[in-house]
């Protein structure tokens, strides 16, 4: 089958680390290395644990990801 | 879209078993009929007939617009040719038969690459380093490992051997729908991606290149090809992991 790129998931943010690089856990229980998107760098959306997010998990690296959405609380 | 496993109880996956002996039996048949001067057409009104017969319904005629009941990618072609009356076999080519098959709404998926005649040791070695690499992926599939452990285990054996293993087409998840979760790269680090486990049913399916990796669909928009025309060869296998442990469902026994 043709390979889907981005895989898109639910997680909740566990901890900042430097980069602009967080530590979320997945609705599955994963554990991933996540960096936050160009553009919510550009709007400056701050990331803060606790926070529900949406990741895009590559089929290349299930254990990195990036963090394309931000829920409002 | 997130990632959705839907793991099969032991009684659906004795329903995928079903299907996917179809599938094997329909394989074994076409061995047969793969000679010079055999069209591609051919081959695929056989297996309709064939699949048919058996009481189970053609996979992949219909879906999302696919014409035929098989998939039949000969030479340069790395899957989802289409079978046609103006393709004919010769001697030395290679062709990949892919074929599915619906039983009570679930499907079994499976293919090979057969030497039409006799063909040069290069496609030959290019066939058993591809049939290996399927090997040596469903070998990692039982209960613990990870996905990417299948995956990195044949992308090891096609490119120790020096060929390159296609990153635009995956394996996937199989059972009430042809494609589900996961996907199934053929490419990876090890120890990546969901445990596998018990009720995990799965189509591994290599495709190597003796060339570059890059592949490119035709203007039928299904049939894909290497860039560099180089010869690619595609095996297939539906794995479920069982109570009684790992099981190829569509090996003809």
């Amino acid at each position: 089958m043709p390979k889907e790129d981005a895989i898109e998931v639910q997680g909740t943010i566990l901890e900042p680390l430097p980069n602009a690089m967080f530590r979320v856990a997945l609705e599955n229980g994963h554990r991933i290395l996540a960096h936050i998107s160009g553009k919510m760098r550009m709007h400056y959306i701050k990331i803060l644990p606790g926070d529900k997010v949406t990741v895009e998990l590559s089929p290349y690296d299930l254990t990195r990801g990036r963090i394309t959405y931000r829920f409002s609380k | 879209m997130s990632v959705m496993i839907i793991l099969k109880t032991p009684q659906e996956i004795a329903v995928i078993e079903r299907a996917s002996r179809v599938v094997a039996l329909a394989i074994a048949f076409l061995r047969e009929q793969v000679k010079p001067g055999v069209t591609t057409a051919d081959l695929d009104r056989l297996a309709e007939e064939f699949i048919t017969r058996e009481g189970a319904i053609p996979a992949f005629k219909g879906y999302r617009g696919y014409p035929a009941t098989l998939c039949t990618s000969v030479n340069e072609e790395v899957v989802h040719g289409i079978p046609s009356s103006r393709r004919r076999l010769e001697e030395g080519d290679i062709i990949g038969i892919d074929v599915g098959a619906i039983v009570e709404g679930f499907y079994g998926d499976a293919a090979v690459t057969l030497p039409v005649g006799r063909v040069s040791e290069e496609a030959a070695r290019l066939l058993r380093v591809t049939e290996a690499a399927l090997d040596a992926g469903l070998a990692q599939v039982r209960a613990g490992n990870r996905l990417s452990d299948i995956s990195h285990a044949v992308q090891t054996v096609a490119e120790d051997a020096g060929y390159s293993v296609v990153t635009d087409f995956v394996g996937h998840g199989i059972g009430r729908n042809l494609h589900e979760d996961p996907q199934v790269p053929n490419f990876g680090k090890p120890g990546e991606g969901p445990r596998l486990k018990e009720g995990l049913v799965l189509a591994i399916e290599p495709m190597v290149n003796i060339g570059g990796h890059e592949v490119e669909v035709l203007s039928d928009r299904w049939t894909v090809v290497t860039r560099d025309k180089s010869l690619s060869a595609h095996f297939e296998h539906t794995i479920a992991i069982t109570p009684d442990g790992p099981k190829v469902l569509t090996r003809a026994a």
